[in-house]
């Protein structure tokens, strides 16, 4: 951008009123705030000699190969609105409320540019200490999802609508001046956005600063406010699956607002979001807008524990009477009571329940009570359940556990297959290349055109058959009914196998338990436990990897909470600090 | 231009930093030390996805070309192509040799590839880079002339030829002169398509002169293209026969044979038998002493004692008037009889008879023995078992016969191959056998009274 040279040119825009002239191309001037190109083009002042203006001309020749595209003047927080309006916009379709959208994410995220001083305060953060040629505002400044329209009025009601129109609104966009970057000077560290480079710079303590996987923290944070049937595991699924956008959210920006240098490193990322690493960013989010405690979770939200197992065990082709052994381990353990899952930032900082997890937890706890796990016991129980059936055939059939492997590892094993296929032909990589500086970018343009059409010389080779088309989007992964012949489907199997009456009440058959974790971590590491495979039983490693690969997370993470859940079914065995093996018969009632 | 360099060099840190990175010590490889660490959950940066993504398209693009699935590995290599913009400039620049050396096998297999999706994939990679357009240049040619596209593959080579970027290094060197060499090699094809014209012509006819001088100007620019090759240690069996053969025909022996006596006896060039073989080949041609071939042989024997020229190797010793050479011929017959390909070769049985019986009658005991000490373990159950003396007499009786007279002359005729033989009654052989009999009577190393 030639400033420098358009210095010499005073007079205000006709559109805007603004005196901030940039050169185009052609020589002519340009309005840098409203993009209003003059008629008037730069004259060429000394003309003392002919040659010398030769001279000129060349010199002018070589600036201009240096010079960057230039767009719109946008920030990185807009940019950062715009990724989050899409994802709202995504789970509006998934089935979201409006509300979500409108009001509770737009209130977090003003909360978020006030917090982290950008917005909605006395003193942004863009006009402190900085020599700075601070545009005027004016009216007719429009750019389409620009942070002044949103931060134009609270009370506005809906998010996205507003950054659409254009409404002239002055006096709301002054605490947003716009600083004007030294671009000339840092020709090599350069950004599409107006502060892309201060921003990948500013180390402040205590601001929490916006990155990609904070968005998604965001959008947790509104789903978890509005108690919506979305856990993390399955947005974070959504996000793989592409319904939500992520990876490539930034290609959605419009066409003028130009993304390189620097912004590359803030939103496009490589890498896919991570349970554990999303999970701290919500915390870390939440604490720092410092957000009053969450809507309750109570026995009929989705989140509530209860709920979420009977949605599990459907996922995972267990008996539906399985259900009422979760419930029981919910209310021995407390971790169904409103207090323990609504989420209160303020309160305790440091964690929130992971529904979804713990849920799965409560579920292999379960089936530990109920078959062991220790490669013997749940076989030979499944060979009772098959005699049973086969001499039977007329009744309800027992949940034969063996059975049940053989169709959950087939099953597994063909959709972990699919989705590391998927995962390895994922394409990162955006239509439009990213480069790093003017340098940088014919390479990068070339090299991009040398993989398109490489891609497309391979392609041809592809059969023409069409890719299996997508699926539209679901929190099941599995789908278990009656009709398939080739996959049983266990929900409507009988625990009686495994039961037997005592009085009253039902009592598991097996009488013996096992912990998974002996001792817990008290040193500063911040694990609960740590998980060897090789010291677990097989059975009880396939339910570990089954169910962490629904829900995407790492065997070990699972594992501790199952620890977790031991703990406090089993206090007691904790708190006498015996080392021996636990062995404890639970009473099991029923109804 | 301090800035260019600057500018350069900066940007690229951002995304550089925090790739793990693992450094195995001084040359050692721990293939499965990489994987461990992979799972090992570090406090560091995490390996970007991309990078997962890209790997494991590798070894899905491998695992599809090594069950034949052409079409499933060019759909996981339109992924793989990302490769080239990966931030990582180390994985960036090792690409091009991979995707070449993958897409190009994909496309030499796949059903629907042609010889222009091919081309234009060779000469897309070509100019991926500047790193491997010699190699790239030199495999394709490769590849046409494997289609028969004998002018094209020419001219890919000479286009090649005249590329030149930045210094010479050895390695471009080396490249080079294999260009050149297989320029040369097509020359040749074509040199000798005109010598076949030429043998038909008469050399009366006025067109057998203009044929003669096309030749020759043929054979001058294809032996610049072969020479600087050869010069270079390694193994170009084709070229050195192809360029002796023109030298030959021009009547340059001597160049031909220092081309050769070069090839088979420079100790830069790894042991190679064929050097051995065309040597020995020229001076049988030129008729050479005995002596000399004998010498030529003799290093062949070394390195492939097995070799079907031994049998002529073993006439030449047996000619020769030196009692060392004797010797070395029976131990040249033992020593083809030992590989299991020429157990059935009655020509080194029928010889063996023969030169035990001579060996015998000359009274050299001695060698006999010392070549059966070590073989007597063995060779009774690999040659002479009862079922081999069954299955050769019922394929060939006159194998069976010799076999059966060494195996009465090395073992006695108490031998069961020899006993097996002996009994059987057939008319023809009737006069061999007994003749067989009378020898191993008289010949026999193995004392009957022991």
């Amino acid at each position: 951008m030639d400033l420098e040279e358009a210095k010499e040119f005073k007079e205000r825009c006709t559109q805007c009123a603004a005196v901030s002239w940039g050169l185009t191309d052609e020589g002519k001037y340009y309005c840098t705030s409203c993009h209003n190109v003059t008629e008037r083009s730069k004259e060429v002042v000394n003309t003392e000699a002919i040659p010398n203006t030769k001279i000129q001309a060349i010199n002018r020749g070589l600036k201009r190969k240096q010079k960057l595209e230039k767009g719109w003047d946008w920030y990185v927080c807009e940019g950062f609105q715009h990724i989050l309006c899409q994802q709202a916009d995504a789970l509006q379709t998934l089935g979201v409320g409006p509300e979500l959208k409108n009001e509770v994410l737009h209130n977090f995220w003003k909360r978020y540019l006030q917090k982290s001083k950008q917005a909605y305060c006395k003193n942004p953060v863009y006009t402190t200490g900085r020599k700075t040629a601070v545009l005027e505002d004016n009216p007719s400044h429009s750019d389409c999802d620009s942070a002044p329209e949103l931060l134009s009025d609270f009370s506005c009601p809906s998010f996205v609508e507003s950054g659409a129109e254009s409404q002239p609104d002055g006096h709301a966009r002054k605490p947003f001046s716009i600083v004007k970057a030294p671009q000339s000077e840092m020709a090599s560290i350069c950004s599409g956005s107006l502060d892309g480079v201060e921003y990948s710079l500013r180390k402040e303590k205590g601001i929490v600063k916006m990155s990609m996987p904070r968005t998604l923290a965001f959008c947790y944070l509104s789903l978890l406010w509005q108690r919506e049937t979305v856990t993390l595991s399955d947005l974070l699924r959504f996000v793989e699956e592409e319904y939500i956008p992520y990876i490539h959210a930034f290609q959605q920006f419009p066409e003028e607002m130009k993304l390189y240098g620097r912004d590359k490193g803030i939103f496009a990322i490589e890498s896919w979001p991570n349970y554990e690493d999303i999970y701290k960013k919500v915390i870390e989010v939440a604490t720092f807008l410092d957000l009053p405690r969450f809507p309750d979770i109570t026995e009929d939200c989705y989140l509530h524990p209860n709920i979420l197992c009977m949605k599990y065990l459907m996922e995972v082709n267990l008996p539906d009477e399985m259900r009422d052994l979760t419930c029981q381990v919910v209310k021995v353990t407390g971790i169904g009571e409103v207090g323990f899952l609504t989420f209160d930032p303020v309160a305790k900082k440091t964690e929130t329940v992971k529904y979804d997890v713990q849920a799965v937890a409560v579920i292999i706890v379960v089936l530990k009570l109920l078959f062991l796990l220790d490669d013997n016991l749940e076989w030979s129980l499944s060979s009772i359940a098959e005699k049973y059936n086969e001499d039977n055939k007329e009744d309800k059939p027992w949940f034969d556990f063996r059975k049940w492997y053989q169709v959950m590892k087939k099953a597994i094993d063909e959709k972990k297959q699919k989705w590391e296929e998927a995962r390895a032909k994922y394409i990162w990589k955006s239509e439009k290349p990213l480069y790093h500086s003017a340098i940088d970018k014919p390479v990068v343009h070339k090299r991009r055109e040398m993989v398109v059409n490489l891609q497309k010389q391979f392609s041809a080779l592809v059969d023409s058959t069409p890719a299996v088309e997508k699926k539209s989007p679901s929190s099941f992964q599995f789908n278990w009914t009656e009709e398939d012949s080739d996959r049983t489907c266990f929900h409507g199997h009988s625990l009686q196998g495994v039961l037997k009456k005592k009085g009253q009440s039902l009592m598991t058959k097996n009488s013996l338990y096992w912990l998974s974790t002996q001792k817990f971590c008290k040193s500063y590491c911040k694990h609960v436990t740590t998980y060897e495979e090789s010291n677990f039983s097989l059975s009880y490693r396939f339910v570990l990897n089954l169910f962490s690969f629904l829900l995407r997370i790492k065997t070990s993470f699972l594992h501790e909470e199952v620890s977790l859940i031991e703990k406090r079914l089993f206090k007691k065995k904790y708190n006498n600090k015996t080392k021996k093996k636990s062995s404890k018969s639970r009473k099991v009632r029923r109804h | 231009m301090s800035d260019f360099s600057e500018e350069l060099v900066r940007p690229t840190t951002e995304d550089e930093q925090g790739e793990t990175c693992v450094l195995s010590g001084t040359g050692m490889c721990f293939p499965w030390l990489q994987k461990h660490i992979e799972t090992v959950a570090t406090g560091g940066k995490r390996e970007k996805d991309f990078a997962q993504t890209t790997s494991a398209c590798l070894s899905f693009i491998q695992e599809a070309l090594l069950k034949h699935q052409w079409q499933q590995a060019a759909e996981y290599m339109h992924s793989y192509l990302q490769i080239l913009e990966d931030s990582d400039s180390n994985k960036r620049q090792g690409a091009p040799e991979i995707i070449w050396r993958l897409g190009s096998e994909i496309l030499y297999y796949h059903p629907k590839s042609s010889l222009e999706t091919f081309n234009t994939f060779a000469d897309r990679m070509k100019n991926i880079g500047v790193m491997n357009y010699l190699k790239i240049s030199l495999q394709h040619a490769l590849y046409l002339l494997h289609h028969g596209l004998l002018e094209d593959a020419n001219r890919n080579l000479s286009q090649a030829e005249t590329w030149r970027y930045g210094e010479k290094s050895s390695s471009k060197e080396v490249l080079i002169n294999l260009i050149q060499a297989y320029k040369g090699l097509l020359q040749y094809y074509t040199w000798s398509k005109k010598k076949m014209e030429l043998s038909q012509l008469d050399e009366d006819d006025y067109a057998y002169n203009t044929a003669s001088q096309n030749m020759l100007n043929h054979s001058w620019k294809t032996s610049i293209n072969l020479c600087a090759l050869i010069q270079i240690p390694g193994v170009w069996d084709p070229f050195v026969k192809s360029y002796v053969e023109m030298l030959e025909f021009y009547g340059d022996q001597d160049g031909a044979r220092e081309v050769l006596t070069n090839y088979a006896y420079d100790e830069k060039f790894p042991s190679n038998p064929n050097a051995h073989i065309y040597l020995y080949g020229f001076l049988k041609r030129e008729r050479a002493p005995r002596e000399k071939l004998i010498s030529v042989l003799k290093i062949l024997y070394q390195i492939v004692p097995s070799h079907k020229l031994m049998l002529e190797f073993h006439r030449l010793l047996r000619k020769s008037e030196k009692e060392e050479h004797h010797k070395l011929g029976l131990e040249v017959l033992f020593g083809v009889l030992d590989f299991a390909g020429c157990t059935k070769n009655i020509t080194a049985w029928k010889y063996l008879a023969k030169y035990l019986r001579q060996t015998l009658m000359g009274s050299h005991l001695a060698w006999v023995q010392e070549e059966w000490n070590s073989r007597k373990n063995w060779w009774p159950r690999f040659h002479f078992s009862y079922f081999w003396a069954k299955s050769d007499w019922k394929d060939d009786k006159t194998l069976a016969c010799e076999k059966a007279l060494v195996a009465g002359i090395l073992l006695g005729k108490g031998c069961r191959y020899f006993r097996y033989v002996k009994k059987q009654d057939h008319q023809v052989l009737q006069k061999k056998i007994k003749q067989m009999k009378k020898s191993v009577k008289k010949y026999s190393i193995v004392n009957p009274g022991l």
